[in-house]
């Protein structure tokens, strides 16, 4: 019997909830340690970017306005469907050169992250509020709402964890993103975007694109429709780029190159926060104490 | 006035109300009731407020500052340069070491006595605030000032509370805080700066406005007084090059900048290459919106608080009134019988409503918009008020007939310029409203609490003022969205502004 040729797969981008080739046509050649070519990934363009980004605007405020709860029941699916995919992420991992012992331990960590995440979403707001007692007759209360469109050049050294802790804390605070996968090691992009394309997630709110770094980090942090960028990377000149670029528009920058993404220090609602915006509300009220009426 | 029972929107629609022109002028004269400065010692010179005691700066050189309401010079004061910068820099760090480790519960007495003697010389410090800025006595006696003192009050406390304020973190100051502020609210800038820094554990230097530097340079004096430890707050006078210096120092470890929005972005540009920490608030075109259902007399009030209040010279200026059609011509009206009756003129009259334009530079460039908006179609209307000879003064001002496009719409003027449009739905007005790179303030007029609700969670600003507007507190989180900077200044949330973890 004829032994089977194998389907291989195509590894593209996601971008609005569908999975583009780059619009550039260009690619870069993955090889394995014995150098052969494991996959043709997209060499993303400033144009992929700026259609990324508006799939992204446009999913944002349905995003962030659905209910906490409804976030944190996508963010529990997609780690279900993480759970469910399990040997596929770790065989790429091996593929991309980890241990299998490696590749269990991250694919594993990355399932918990999401599902921490996932907690977190209807729950940081009360961390995060106040109610503000203010010496006039009014009620004043400040809450965190998503900042908006934030552009994330995600971690190097990991091809799902990476982009699981980047993602996570964004989009459980109401925010919408375009992430950069890691060059080196971008299988489990795709794979990943799959597994939020099962999960109930609008399209639009996670888009991941891969390709340099180099090349895409001006276009991340100049667009001026982009409301934060979040850095993983350690390139000085890189970090640099995106805090002068930032100033174009005011954007909020965060560079986590110090955090050791496989520990649990990678967790916490402050990462939520940090693409979150304070929003005070005041209104009078009438006759409080010897106060004058508010109105 | 009678009241239409047949239909609501008649009633509203402004042709049952009587033409009536209410004369304000001829009956509502009041005499002169000037606040008196005799008690106020100014000097005819200020030194540098480095390290705890006043110097003189490297340049020898010292600039004047001017009562904007009658040109006259108050004092001068002087220009720091790079060396005084670097001079008061190191004060101010050689103090950090004490100063942070210094227990909360001490840092916070020396916090608390600033605000007592503020409140104690509260007068002193008002007057000075309206004849160097030109603001009405009545803001800074009742506003500028008793903020500015209960703003140290309240941070005093939390000096010894600062694990409280972040849950599962081990809060640390930053070091030294370089700090610029506007000259809209001089002393109240200056404390929202100084008193979070403080009581973090920071030590500070701190540039006020070059054209209200007066209340700063009396704040060093009363800090001096305080017995507050020598350089932990230094305070140096300047135009922009002395900010510049500031804000490139190399052993600045954090910038809090109030200002305009271009400023802030050449700050956010040139600190990019460091590690300096960075609050910026910035400019804002906050829009007002009166709804149908408002109670529109009071809903007048606070179109007319929104954009006259301190000539207009506020970040959150309610300087884009979107008001719904069907209450437009009887909110007009009433707006513009409103504005009859405001008293331009000296601002340390306490009958006073709207007092100088700060500057000369910066009455021409409202002059300058006010002309871009007739230039633009925009139909103009001022109250028949006159204005003193002497000094910068500017008649409040209204635009009708303008649109999104229009410059006046879309600028920040930083005057007593107001630009109204109408609207039918909310999802017309929210988009207009939002329809801008800033996202400082906004406010909403209507009796319903769901639509209150609605339009506060979609508005994209800061702070959303709903049947309110221009209210200041510092147990409130104050700053922007988007263009209109980032971080908070107020409240819990104000302190991470100063802290690592």
């Amino acid at each position: 019997m004829a032994t089977r040729i194998e389907i291989q797969k195509t590894y593209k981008i996601y971008i609005g909830g569908q999975f583009p080739r780059t619009e550039s046509g260009r690619y870069y050649p993955l090889k394995n340690k014995k150098g052969d070519v494991m996959a043709n990934i997209c060499l993303s363009s400033r144009k992929d970017f700026r259609n990324a980004e508006v799939a992204a605007r446009g999913a944002q405020s349905g995003w962030g306005s659905r209910a906490a709860f409804n976030r944190a029941q996508i963010l529990y699916r997609i780690a279900e469907m993480l759970e469910g995919r399990k040997e596929q992420f770790i065989s790429e991992l091996v593929l991309q050169g980890s241990t299998v012992a490696a590749a269990k331990q991250e694919v594993e960590t990355s399932i918990d992250r999401m599902v921490y995440y996932s907690g977190w979403c209807d729950k940081f707001q009360a961390i995060y509020s106040s109610v503000n007692p203010v010496a006039s007759s009014h009620f004043n209360f400040s809450v965190p709402e998503p900042t908006g469109v934030v552009a994330i050049i995600a971690d190097e050294a990991t091809s799902l964890l990476g982009l699981v802790t980047a993602i996570a804390p964004v989009i459980a605070g109401g925010n919408t993103c375009i992430v950069l996968a890691s060059e080196t090691k971008p299988l489990c992009a795709v794979t990943f975007a799959e597994v939020l394309n099962s999960s109930d997630l609008p399209g639009g709110v996670v888009n991941i694109l891969t390709g340099s770094s180099s090349e895409l980090h001006e276009h991340f942090s100049s667009h001026m429709d982009v409301n934060a960028v979040v850095y993983y990377r350690n390139n000085k000149a890189e970090i640099k780029t995106i805090k002068e670029n930032a100033s174009l528009n005011v954007k909020r920058v965060f560079v986590y190159n110090k955090i050791n993404i496989a520990t649990e220090k990678a967790e916490s609602p402050y990462f939520i926060f940090d693409t979150q915006e304070i929003k005070t509300t005041w209104h009078p009220i009438e006759n409080i104490g010897t106060s004058k009426a508010g109105y | 006035m009678k009241e239409n029972k047949n239909t609501k929107k008649a009633f509203y629609s402004g042709k049952d109300l009587p033409e009536v022109k209410l004369k304000f002028n001829s009956a509502w004269d009041l005499a002169p009731a000037p606040e008196d400065s005799k008690h106020v010692s100014i000097k005819k010179q200020y030194d540098l407020f480095i390290n705890g005691e006043f110097v003189k700066p490297n340049s020898k050189k010292y600039f004047a500052t001017y009562n904007p309401a009658t040109d006259e010079k108050i004092s001068e004061v002087a220009d720091a340069d790079e060396k005084d910068v670097d001079k008061a820099v190191k004060a101010a760090r050689a103090a950090f070491g004490k100063w942070s480790k210094l227990s909360g519960k001490e840092r916070g007495k020396y916090i608390y006595r600033i605000a007592r003697l503020m409140q104690e010389r509260a007068r002193e410090f008002a007057v000075i605030e309206t004849m160097d800025g030109g603001k009405p006595i009545r803001e800074s006696r009742d506003i500028d000032v008793p903020l500015a003192a209960n703003h140290f009050f309240y941070y005093a406390g939390w000096a010894d509370k600062l694990e409280y304020a972040f849950p599962n973190r081990n809060p640390k100051p930053l070091g030294v805080a370089g700090q610029i502020i506007p000259w809209n609210f001089p002393l109240l800038m200056a404390a929202w700066k100084i008193a979070p820094a403080l009581a973090a554990g920071n030590t500070v230097v701190l540039k006020p406005a070059e054209t209200t530097p007066l209340t700063a340079l009396k704040l060093a004096e009363l800090i001096r007084d305080s017995g507050l430890p020598k350089g932990v707050v230094n305070i140096i006078t300047g135009a922009g090059k002395t900010g510049a210096a500031i804000v490139n120092h190399p052993d600045i470890n954090k910038i809090a900048f109030t200002g305009s929005t271009n400023v802030g972005k050449w700050i956010q540009k040139s600190i990019a290459g460091t590690d300096k920490k960075c609050t910026l608030e910035l400019g804002g075109k906050a829009a007002n919106i009166i709804f149908e259902d408002a109670p529109l007399d009071q809903a007048v009030e606070g179109i007319i608080n929104g954009i006259f209040f301190n000539q207009g010279h506020v970040c959150c200026a309610g300087s884009r009134l979107f008001v719904q059609e069907s209450v437009a011509d009887v909110v007009i009206r009433k707006l513009k019988d409103r504005m009859e009756t405001l008293r331009v003129g000296d601002p340390m009259d306490k009958n006073t409503d709207i007092g100088a334009i700060n500057s000369k530079q910066q009455l021409l460039k409202i002059q300058e918009y006010i002309n871009i908006g007739k230039n633009e179609g925009g139909e103009i209307y001022q109250p028949s008020c006159s204005l003193p000879k002497k000094g910068n003064f500017c008649k409040p001002t209204i635009f009708l007939n303008v649109s999104q496009s229009h410059r006046i719409v879309q600028e920040e003027i930083f005057g007593p310029v107001l630009a109204i449009q109408t609207f039918r739905t909310i999802e017309e007005v929210i988009e207009k409203a939002n329809n801008i790179p800033y996202g400082l303030s906004a406010g909403v007029w209507t009796d319903k609490g769901s639509k209150i609700f609605n339009l506060t969670s979609k508005l994209k600003a800061g702070v959303i003022w709903a049947n309110t507007y221009n209210k200041f507190d510092p147990t409130s989180p104050f700053g922007g969205y988007k263009e209109s900077g980032f971080g908070r200044e107020g409240g819990l949330h104000g302190l991470g502004a100063y802290l690592q973890f």
